[in-house]
């Protein structure tokens, strides 16, 4: 039997992704101690509070845990989980950013890039073939982040308006929206063929 | 017409209600309550000028918090920022939409503006979150256009009573109708004061279909443990930390708890060495007048 997909769930809309999994036909497991992350072949790290999740990752002693995760298994981050993942965060008005992301993805990117709730917004996304069919992506964007440098090894997968909102490295996968809102379940399949070394 | 719960920005509103899950908002009066909020691991914070127990105690009108020192809390953080108007007091709530806070709580807590009507919600970009006792006001809440539910409890209290009851109201409410039949249905709205849709689609669902919060009296990491092992899916905070003699570590111990909520030995672990709880006063020695959960319907 293969190892579960596990779902990093210290917060946030973790359950959304087990919804998205479960209309997969696959199990997963929830993940909130670092001897947890044995028992599972790929890892979500969900849509929440970046500040919050990132605190609770130190305090539960998984920052190094999930560093060697992600250098040897898969890694899919949404939005806060994209931020957990990034190199450095950019901040114009803070010098103290409270949390230190956890440098999973050669990227940085600015929190609540796009401004407060009322700038939240829904918009349709060229992905290519990702996932399968052609179609735009119904991507929802909530008190979004921007990425605002890639590295040379980062690859664009999708774009809005120009900027990447979509971006991989190997098989660490980092959206600044929420597929897991919508039931287009694209991106949970993709990362499941590389869980399942496709 | 178009159902309004089902366009784009009704699910943008739920997104962010999503994203506050298996968390902890806490009541804050300054910026630095909130900066304390935010480092202890709160995932959103509520502005007000005074907690509720602060209000229980001064008595006069609660109105909305000043904008300006909203503002200051928005600059000190970057985790979503809410704030309360009085129930049916929508130009209090234009006032937030247009200070761009991320939450609007049409609350119990302040003195009530209407006591007819509550605010229409989805005139509002803004997400609202309600207070309820029951099934039969969190549907009439949903239905004005709530994005978010939490329990009324006794805000300011401390006492969990209150907060129990109307949790195991709601569930016990939800549990009666996935079990009734569809021709019974409508019988049961009417019983309810509640939107025929939305029965109907609780019954299917076997959930409400906003996330369901807990509030109103939750003063230790022990009853912040037993509104999830309830089905809370995340608890506000309100006096029960800064009220309390050592907040940071309370508020803390209080993430904790959420987190691991089903693992007692984890609970005991963050319940150590804390100082003392808030004082609080006991609902059951209350007068009918000094409750705030009755207010709005």
């Amino acid at each position: 039997m293969k190892p579960p997909v596990g779902i990093l769930t210290l917060q946030g809309d973790y359950e959304k992704h087990r919804q998205a999994f479960e209309a997969l036909g696959v199990e997963t497991f929830g993940v909130r101690r670092a001897e947890e992350l044995e028992q599972v072949s790929g890892l979500v790290l969900p849509g929440g509070e970046s500040t919050t999740l990132t605190r609770l990752v130190d305090r539960a002693g998984m920052r190094e845990p999930l560093r060697r995760f992600a250098s040897e298994l898969p890694v899919m981050g949404t939005c806060a989980g994209l931020i957990m993942m990034a190199r450095s965060l950019v901040d114009e008005d803070r010098e103290d950013y409270g949390v230190e992301p956890l440098g999973l993805l050669d990227c940085d990117v600015r929190r609540n890039g796009y401004g407060r709730q009322i700038d939240s917004f829904t918009a349709a996304l060229e992905i290519g073939g990702w996932g399968g069919g052609k179609v735009p992506f119904p991507a929802v964007f909530i008190r979004a982040p921007r990425i605002t440098r890639i590295g040379p090894d980062v690859e664009i997968v999708a774009e809005h308006q120009g900027e990447p909102v979509a971006i991989r490295q190997g098989r660490i996968l980092g959206l600044t929206f929420h597929p897991e809102l919508t039931r287009d379940v694209r991106f949970h399949r993709a990362f499941l063929d590389w869980v399942h070394g496709n | 017409m178009e159902n309004p719960r089902n366009s784009e920005l009704f699910g943008q509103k739920i997104g962010l209600a999503e994203m506050l899950k298996g968390g902890v908002i806490m009541d804050v009066t300054d910026a630095t309550q909130a900066k304390v909020a935010e480092e202890a691991g709160a995932v959103a914070v509520m502005a007000l000028e005074r907690i509720p127990s602060q209000i229980r105690a001064d008595g006069g009108i609660a109105r909305m918090s000043s904008p300006g020192m909203i503002r200051e809390i928005q600059n000190e953080v970057s985790i979503p920022v809410m704030a309360k108007v009085r129930i049916g007091h929508f130009a209090e709530a234009q006032i937030l939409e247009a200070l761009g806070v991320d939450f609007i709580d049409e609350s119990e807590v302040l003195t009530p503006a209407d006591e007819k009507n509550h605010v229409y919600k989805h005139d509002f970009k803004v997400p609202f979150v309600c207070g309820c006792r029951n099934l039969g006001e969190a549907l009439r809440r949903i239905g004005e256009g709530a994005a978010m539910m939490r329990t009324k409890g006794e805000a300011g209290s401390g006492d969990i009573v209150e907060a129990v009851r109307h949790m195991r109201e709601v569930t016990e409410g939800i549990r009666r109708l996935t079990q009734l039949r569809e021709d019974e249905l409508m019988a049961e709205a009417k019983n309810l004061g509640a939107p025929f849709e939305l029965v109907r689609e609780v019954a299917q669902l076997g959930k409400l279909p906003v996330p369901n919060f807990a509030a109103g009296g939750i003063a230790t990491p022990a009853d912040a443990a037993l509104m999830m092992q309830l089905g809370a899916e995340t608890v506000f905070v309100g006096s029960g930390i800064f009220a309390s003699n050592d907040p940071a570590p309370r508020a803390k111990a209080v993430v904790e708890a959420v987190t691991y909520y089903d693992d007692p030995k984890k609970v005991l672990e963050v319940s150590m060495e804390l100082g003392e709880a808030m004082k609080g006063r006991a609902v059951n020695e209350m007068g009918e007048d000094e409750k705030m959960a009755g207010r709005g319907w």
